[in-house]
């Protein structure tokens, strides 16, 4: 039996020293730093080629957002996933329930269709809201098992092996097939596109569809920025004297290791 | 961290390239207390430097970009930081083979190195390229790729080195204080930053793409507009890999699909040109803390790029292809361009605040050199008057003209741009009062400093068949694009009857005080106190002897002289007349451009059309040439100007805007039955012109020429003081380096048999293609071209090196790659046609 994982991504702003708000504090403007997908989600697209590939199956990617979003669609068709759906719409009104509600909608349409995702794959958190929810709402509509914030992910046997870190030490799950799965950064280094795979993504069909119900929303007032955090610049040295210094830094930033 | 200094004699805003080579330079010439600042940290402030390709192919149609490249180049093998790559422009079409054919011609007039190669050759050199994808390429060895971060470093170092330069990173400029001078003028006083104010007389904007926000502080225009150049970086590529150092192989610049491959290490940079213009205000570009790589490094829209992409793989498969090459890297780049594709240079109308922007990494030490000098010494080695920042009129200081001009051009950054090209956005920006009358005749308008100017009427197409071979018809159709027999027609009509020329563009401004007259004497080579009504034409140089301009100038009154030069050059002048004005305010310069139009009649019947239409003496003995007087033509008052720029009897008739279009009508109605006929600008800026062998600025003349080379010294040198004298005093003794001399071309038939006409640009050669050498070391290239209608010649004019400037001596031009004979027949400014000027009066 082929392995055929679903991985869901969102678009989000990129990241950016400074954090610049939408005009109306419900979302974050990306007209600056642009927009991509979170690094989890990232990981979360890799674990899904890794595990395609390993299974003979393959992965598809799915997104809940504007009409722009296509490009982070686009983004993981480059890297490997082989269908694309795209529920349109504006994924702001969204609530987490929503959106689980519309993943759901997707996995059994695609099982109703022939084409079944025996594993679901999402970021721990998006990027932008953070609320943590989705994976397991959407764990709880399809009443699979779901395990949360790990990151590496490989299927055998009708099994899926889930491990990552955890508050006392490195923890590894066995969850029986279908299941959820969200994902940490770290475990995987997602991969770049290569040219031929862009090229490949850009031709691409990407199924469009329609939200199945009204959402009712994350119930969000506005977001507010913290105050910034004070910064403070120390002067390691100038020149090649300054060296040392900098090499203590990285050990203690656990960058390098003597 | 250094404080901001409280005063200094030069502040720097800005530590790109262009900043890093401008304190260097300032520091070498004997600047004190220059003060250096950005926004950002060093060595990577965030502008446009820091994301550049850092590659320079040094051949350009421009000699002026082309001498400023250079330049840097060697400045860049002096610090150590310039590595030689090659590179090829490869063609895929007949169409582009033709253009390097062409760039060949610049490339020789240039002395720079270069042939043209087959697929075979860029195989050999690049293996991993696909040859059956392009015919042929324009291989230039001595291409190379720069760290220009480094040498920006370096020079900012050497800089500090003289204990001349305080640098102050992380500070933002808040303002720029002027105050008011005399005669509306201002001067810069004080640049407030985030980190205290700073005193100064002397500011330089080397801010990038932000230099019109900082302009705006001061209240000038800095007409440059923010723009994106794609650029992706895909690898590690293992053909690449394997090789040490950054690059190994040259770069490719594929012209069709304007992109061009790159190599950085071990990967690929593959850079866009072929993308919609995408541009940005500055008002719009993030601050350092709000970008994500940095402020000109914006989020890449892959949309726009992935038409490019499937041409760069097409182009190199295997390379692109590989196995683990992924694309690592990809920005929208923005980097600065302007309206005409030039630097933005020099002085701005606030004293004191100078500029030096819109500059690309392959020109950066060179501008920083040659503004530094032109700071010290008030001009440069390199003639920078493309470049100059007053060159700018009022309609090309908006922001939509630079939007829209960009927006047409970014496109063209690889196009094959015929040298007569025409924009055709934002035009109709000033019309002449004869305009609708001008359409009516079928009028073909070229624009000048936002003018419309007809070049020729398709209304004296008739005049084609009366003329017949005579008008010098042309076959090709890259020699008859932007022209027409049209042009030559009317010519022969002006010289066998007459001609009305519209001449509204040109740029008029009084210059009327108590010094007045010190005022032309002390800029003009010419003597300037002669009599009330006397017309002077004269060079105007700057202190090294090199020319600013030439100009006509009017003794309208004791205290009142009327300047008339070109339009396209006019602002430059105006700026330059204003700069010479005496502190006091009691001398003034008004600008008449607006308020007074320019009308042109010449030809053997213009002195009976004239007289026709008006009862004043208009006779030689009554109206003496270079004379000028107020006389009534038509019932309208004209100041009448007894000149010619086309070597025939006429007059230039100032006349103000509100009556011109009558006065047009009139002179054509009388002008019929003696068979003149409107004739435009082709004849008067080119075969006109020509045949008297009259020079141009800008072609024949710039800075880097003087009077004696160009062959325009008159016998006695005025005793008045004028700007260049001492300089042209010793030129005039030295024996010259160079001497401009008329050409005629022998013989026009091409291998194909296709007869070929020269556009200007091209090389001189000797009869069988060796190359020449003129004193300067520079190589002789054609400054003028065109039609001689009445000598049924094809004339070129260019600067010879002494020994070959003999009449008679046969040479060749080289036109896309074939030689062509040409013989000298002038060695001075004695015209082919009419020398004596006997029909001039």
């Amino acid at each position: 039996m082929s392995v055929n994982p679903l991985v869901c991504v969102k678009r989000v702003v990129d990241s950016s020293g400074e954090v610049v708000l939408t005009e109306d504090g419900q979302g974050v403007d990306g007209r600056y730093a642009g927009f991509t997908m979170s690094a989890h989600e990232e990981c979360a697209v890799e674990l899904a080629v890794q595990v395609a590939a390993a299974g003979n199956g393959s992965a598809t990617v799915m997104t809940l957002g504007d009409a722009d979003a296509v490009e982070q669609l686009r983004a993981a068709l480059a890297v490997g996933c082989t269908a694309a759906t795209h529920v349109v719409a504006d994924s702001q009104a969204f609530g987490p329930a929503d959106v689980a509600r519309e993943i759901a909608a997707v996995v059994r349409d695609h099982e109703a269709a022939g084409t079944p995702h025996e594993l679901v794959l999402l970021g721990n958190d998006a990027a932008d809201s953070g609320d943590f929810q989705v994976g397991i709402r959407l764990a709880y509509e399809l009443g699979w098992p779901v395990v949360n914030g790990v990151s590496t992910v490989s299927v055998a046997d009708g099994e899926v092996t889930a491990s990552g870190a955890g508050a006392d030490g490195h923890e590894t799950y066995r969850l029986p097939l279908p299941a959820v799965v969200t994902i940490l950064e770290g475990g995987v280094e997602p991969r770049y596109p290569t040219v031929p795979g862009r090229m490949k993504a850009k031709k691409a069909r990407v199924e469009e569809r329609e939200p199945g119900v009204a959402p009712t929303g994350a119930s969000r007032l506005r977001l507010v920025l913290p105050p910034p955090t004070p910064s403070s610049v120390e002067i390691l040295g100038e020149g090649p004297s300054a060296a040392p210094a900098v090499v203590d830094l990285f050990e203690r930033l656990g960058v390098l290791a003597r | 961290m250094a404080e901001v200094p409280a005063t200094a004699d030069v502040v720097v805003i800005g530590a790109g390239i262009v900043g890093n080579s401008l304190v260097h330079h300032l520091t070498r010439l004997g600047w004190k207390n220059v003060v250096q600042i950005d926004k950002g940290a060093l060595p990577n402030p965030g502008g446009s430097t820091g994301h550049a390709s850092n590659f320079i192919f040094t051949v350009d149609h421009s000699r002026e970009i082309t001498d400023i490249t250079l330049d840097s180049v060697a400045q860049y093998k002096e610090m150590g930081v310039f590595t030689e790559s090659g590179g090829f422009e490869i063609a895929r079409t007949e169409e582009r083979m033709e253009e390097l054919r062409r760039r060949m011609s610049s490339a020789k007039a240039w002395g720079i190195e270069a042939e043209l190669v087959s697929p075979e050759f860029v195989k050999e050199k690049v293996p991993f390229i696909e040859e059956d994808q392009f015919i042929g390429a324009f291989w230039t060895p001595g291409v190379g790729v720069v760290d220009s971060l480094r040498a920006g470093t370096i020079m900012r170092e050497r800089a500090l080195a003289t204990g001349e330069l305080t640098v102050v990173p992380t500070v933002e400029v808040t303002g720029l204080d002027t105050e008011d001078g005399p005669h509306g003028t201002r001067r810069i006083t004080r640049v407030r930053t985030t980190g205290g104010d700073i005193e100064a007389k002397t500011v330089v904007i080397a801010a990038g793409v932000w230099s019109p926000k900082l302009g705006d502080m001061a209240g000038i225009s800095i007409p440059l507009t923010p723009a994106v150049h794609q650029m992706i970086s895909v690898g590690p590529c293992p053909q690449l890999a394997e090789k040490e150092g950054e690059i190994s192989f040259p770069i490719v610049r594929d012209m069709d699909t304007f992109c061009y491959e790159r190599q950085h290490g071990a990967d690929m940079e593959v850079g866009s040109y072929a993308h919609r213009a995408i541009l940005h205000e500055p008002e719009d570009i993030p601050s350092i803390e709000q970008a994500k790589l940095s402020p000109t490094e914006m989020p890449f829209t892959e949309d726009d790029f992935d038409p490019q992409l499937e041409q760069a793989y097409e182009l190199m498969p295997e390379l692109l292809g590989a196995e683990g090459a992924e694309i690592r890297y990809a920005i929208n780049g923005l980097l600065s361009l302007t309206c005409d594709g030039n630097p933005i240079l020099g002085e701005s109308e606030v004293a004191g605040l100078w500029t030096a922007a819109a500059v690309w990494i392959k020109e950066g030490p060179g501008v920083g050199r040659a503004v530094a000098e032109w700071m010290t010494h008030g001009h440069s080695e390199i003639d920078l008057h493309h470049s100059d920042i007053a060159r700018f009129h009022t309609h090309q200081k908006r922001r939509e003209h630079t939007r829209l001009r960009t927006t047409e051009s970014f496109i063209k950054t690889y196009g094959i741009i015929h040298p007569a090209e025409q924009y055709e956005s934002d035009r109709d920006q000033r019309l002449s009062p004869m305009h609708d009358s001008q359409a009516k005749l079928g009028a073909v308008f070229f624009e000048t400093a936002g003018w419309e100017r007809p070049f020729w009427y398709e209304s004296n197409a008739g005049l084609l068949e009366e003329y017949g071979d005579a008008v010098m018809p042309r076959e090709h159709e890259w020699d008859s694009r932007w022209w027409s027999p049209i042009i030559n027609a009317e010519h022969l009509r002006m010289r066998e009857a007459a001609a009305v020329i519209d001449l509204s563009a040109f740029c008029i401004f009084d210059i009327e005080g108590p010094e007045a007259l010190d005022v032309v004497q002390g800029t003009c080579v010419a003597q300037c106190d002669v009599a009330v009504g006397k017309v002077i034409y004269t060079p105007v140089l700057d202190a090294k002897g090199g020319f600013r301009s030439d100009l006509t100038v009017m003794r309208l009154g004791e205290d009142h002289f009327r300047v008339v030069t070109g339009g396209a050059h006019g602002m430059a002048d105006r700026a330059w007349f204003s700069g010479h004005l005496p502190e006091a305010g009691t001398t003034t310069l008004t600008d008449l451009t607006d308020d007074v139009s320019t009308i042109g009649i010449w030809g053997p019947r213009a002195r009976d059309i004239v007289a026709s239409l008006t009862s004043d003496d208009v006779s030689d003995a009554g109206f003496g040439f270079l004379s000028c007087r107020e006389i009534s033509v038509g019932g309208i008052t004209v100041l009448a100007s007894r000149i010619s720029y086309v070597g025939e009897l006429g007059w230039e008739l100032y006349v103000p805007m509100s009556q011109a279009a009558d006065l047009w009508e009139a002179l054509l109605e009388a002008g019929a039955p003696h068979g003149a006929v409107p004739a435009g600008i082709g004849v008067y800026g080119t075969t006109g012109r020509i045949e008297k062998g009259y020079r141009a600025y800008g072609a024949e003349l710039d800075g880097e020429r003087s009077i004696v080379e160009a062959g325009m010294q008159r016998p006695k040198v005025k005793a008045a003081d004028f700007v260049g004298k001492e300089a042209y005093l010793a030129q005039r003794d030295a024996d010259p380096q160079t001497v401009l001399c008329t050409l005629t071309v022998d013989d026009h038939t091409s291998a194909s048999g296709v007869k070929r006409y020269m556009l200007g640009g091209e090389p001189i050669l000797t009869r069988d293609g060796g190359s020449l050498t003129d004193g300067h070391g520079h190589h002789p290239y054609v400054t003028s071209a065109g039609s001689a209608p009445s000598l049924g010649k094809h004339v070129l004019l260019a600067y010879l090196p002494p020994e070959q400037a003999t009449i008679g001596n046969e040479l060749a031009v080289s036109y896309m790659e074939e030689l062509y004979p040409v013989t000298v027949g002038s060695v001075d400014a004695t015209p082919l046609l009419d020398p004596t000027n006997d029909r001039i009066r």
